[in-house]
């Protein structure tokens, strides 16, 4: 096999994925443009700020309007992408999105930065969980949840030539690189591994740690089929029972609530084409808390140590 | 151009419009509508620079959105007079498989409107927004968006109009129906606004006062207003309407803010207006 080649050789955030190819994409299309209400450095939009100053908006800490207007410039055929952290990005301004740009089908594309438990020490006022959910319930919306910096980079490119509301989630640490070179399909799932035992299905930050998994379960004989869902919606069915029809287990992996996220589209699927036994690595009915990502991740439950464990309850 | 005198006689249609739409449906809001009815007549039929042959990014044109979604049946009429759209499809106002929505949707794709509203307090937002757009494309067409006065208690306007005046939006105006009513009662007494004037010029607006139901003073406020598109800052609207009006049993209260008329109450209602352009078939 030829998947020990994701390996990391160093680290950055996902959130410099967004700035860079954000960065890519207004180079290549000039109707782009950015709108942030006041977090330019936090998701890294600086540089195209200093690179087009003209097609950056700042909104102040106005997150409902941001998101009004950007309806606004996409009805007149601009290409806004807002943005702000992942939780005033999705629950504060819901209605917003709801009547203003799903409901309205505009061609908004909604980056949100500082998404769950790994925004660390601000605790759970700022750790969203619940925005995948959110967001794959309305109608019409793209869900975007990229693994590392290079994919979060082609992403935030590719977003740009998709017609159609769309949310792109990403974090802030930082964090392995190891998809480089990955072609990005909105709604095209990845397999990272093929194997015969559990099919482990990924999402955002818990895509590297499901691959530090599985190295370590194949240590102990176990043969893992690990695949990168980086788009929640449309969900690549195809992929999913394609894999499933061949080892009849599954474990999902993200950084999100168990309910509404990656893990219950899946579960839906399956109960529907190909009912069978799953895990879920991801956050249970609860709030989040200061500390550090990688502290968190063990608390409650996201580390490697809690993929291996959910492969190996699932098989028994 | 169409003069004063025609611009009344399209705005009595509209209203018969209005009251049909809602009483067809045995739904909806009259009383927002009839009070707004001629403000719309002469933006529409007189001021807008704007094609009916609709274009959802209306490229050099001037463009009006409609943030207190809940009059829709003013907004339907005054586009199926103006041509969006057959007028007899005004029969299908709230209907199953219609495309005239309770409230304004971009969804069945109406010609002429341009985003959702009915959630209230968006849609000044969103009018900044194709705004900003047109000056980045140089366009020189004018944003006019309408709100109500109940809906300026949701915070959203308020971070707009700060934004406006941040950006200098110059090429927006918004008109404020001010008709002092709202679902519960007078605005007054559910939440009072204070010192309207006060407060848009405080955060850097220009303000007009304007007498919505005099044709006329109407006419000559737009105008007034549109040459100062250009100076640099967002232009506010404050137009003192009556709720109901063009029907004596509907004014002078909040009451038929969402109310139908009964087949009786329709036939005093349509009494009181004059059909000069042919009402849509039912």
């Amino acid at each position: 096999m030829s998947w020990d080649k994701f390996t990391s050789l160093e680290k950055k955030a996902t959130r410099n994925g967004f700035g860079d190819g954000l960065l890519d994409a207004a180079r290549r299309n000039p109707n782009i443009v950015a709108l942030c209400a006041d977090l330019a450095g936090s998701l890294k939009m600086d540089l195209f700020e200093k690179e087009f100053p003209s097609r950056f908006i700042q909104c102040g800490i106005s997150e409902a309007n941001m998101i009004g207007m950007a309806a606004g410039l996409a009805t007149v055929g601009m290409v806004p992408y807002t943005g702000t952290f992942a939780n005033f990005s999705t629950g504060r301004v819901f209605d917003q999105i709801r009547q203003s740009v799903a409901y309205s089908n505009k061609n908004v594309k909604i980056c949100a930065s500082h998404a769950g438990l790994t925004l660390g020490e601000d605790g759970a006022t700022h750790q969203i969980l619940e925005d995948l959910g959110l967001m794959k319930m309305l109608p019409g919306m793209t869900v975007i949840n990229p693994a590392d910096y290079a994919q979060t980079r082609a992403a935030a490119a590719a977003i740009a030539e998709y017609d159609g509301p769309v949310y792109l989630r990403f974090g802030r640490p930082d964090w392995p690189v190891f998809l480089q070179d990955q072609k990005f399909e909105i709604g095209k799932a990845i397999t990272l591994k093929e194997g015969k035992d559990v099919s482990i299905f990924a999402t955002g930050h818990l895509v590297w740690n499901a691959l530090e998994a599985v190295r370590e379960l194949e240590k102990e004989g176990i043969d893992c089929e690990l695949i990168n869902i980086h788009t929640i919606k449309p969900l690549d069915e195809k992929a999913i029972l394609q894999s499933v029809r061949k080892t009849g287990k599954v474990v999902s992996a993200e950084e999100h609530q168990r309910n509404g996220g990656l893990g219950d589209s899946i579960a839906q699927l399956l109960v529907q084409h190909h009912p069978c036994r799953q895990e879920y690595v991801a956050v249970n009915d609860s709030f989040g808390e200061s500390g550090t990502p990688l502290q968190l991740m063990e608390k409650y439950g996201l580390g490697v140590k809690d993929v291996v464990a959910a492969v190996k309850k699932v098989l028994r | 151009m169409k003069t004063i005198s025609e611009l009344q006689t399209i705005a009595s249609q509209v209203r018969r419009d209005i009251v049909r739409q809602v009483w067809l449906s045995k739904s909806g809001h009259p009383g927002g509508s009839l009070g707004c009815a001629d403000f719309l007549t002469a933006l529409y039929f007189r001021q807008m620079n704007h094609n009916p042959r609709f274009s959802m990014s209306g490229k050099s044109e001037d463009l009006f959105f409609l943030s207190n979604g809940h009059i829709s049946p003013v907004f339907y009429s005054v586009l199926a007079r103006s041509g969006y759209f057959p007028v007899d499809e005004l029969a299908t106002f709230r209907k199953l498989n219609s495309r005239l929505q309770g409230h304004p949707a971009t969804h069945e794709h109406l010609p002429g409107v341009r985003v959702a509203s009915g959630s209230l307090g968006q849609g000044l937002s969103v009018a900044l927004g194709a705004a900003y757009g047109k000056k980045l494309q140089k366009d020189p067409g004018i944003v006019y968006v309408l709100t109500g006065d109940g809906e300026l208690q949701e915070g959203q306007i308020w971070e707009a109009a700060l934004a406006a005046a941040h950006h200098k939006l110059d090429n927006v105006i918004v008109a404020v129906d001010w008709n002092g009513q709202q679902i519960d009662g007078p605005t007054n007494k559910v939440m009072s606004l204070g010192d309207l004037p006060a407060k848009w010029l405080s955060f850097g607006w220009d303000v007009y006062n304007m007498e919505g139901n005099n044709m006329s003073h109407v006419v000559a406020c737009l105008d007034i207003v549109k040459k100062a598109v250009g100076n640099g800052k967002p232009k506010v609207i404050l137009m003192k309407t009556e709720m109901g009006y063009g029907v004596d049993f509907m004014m002078g209260s909040h009451k038929w803010h969402g109310v139908a008329p009964n087949d009786e109450q329709c036939k005093i209602a349509l009494n009181q207006l004059e059909e000069t352009l042919g009402d849509f078939k039912i």
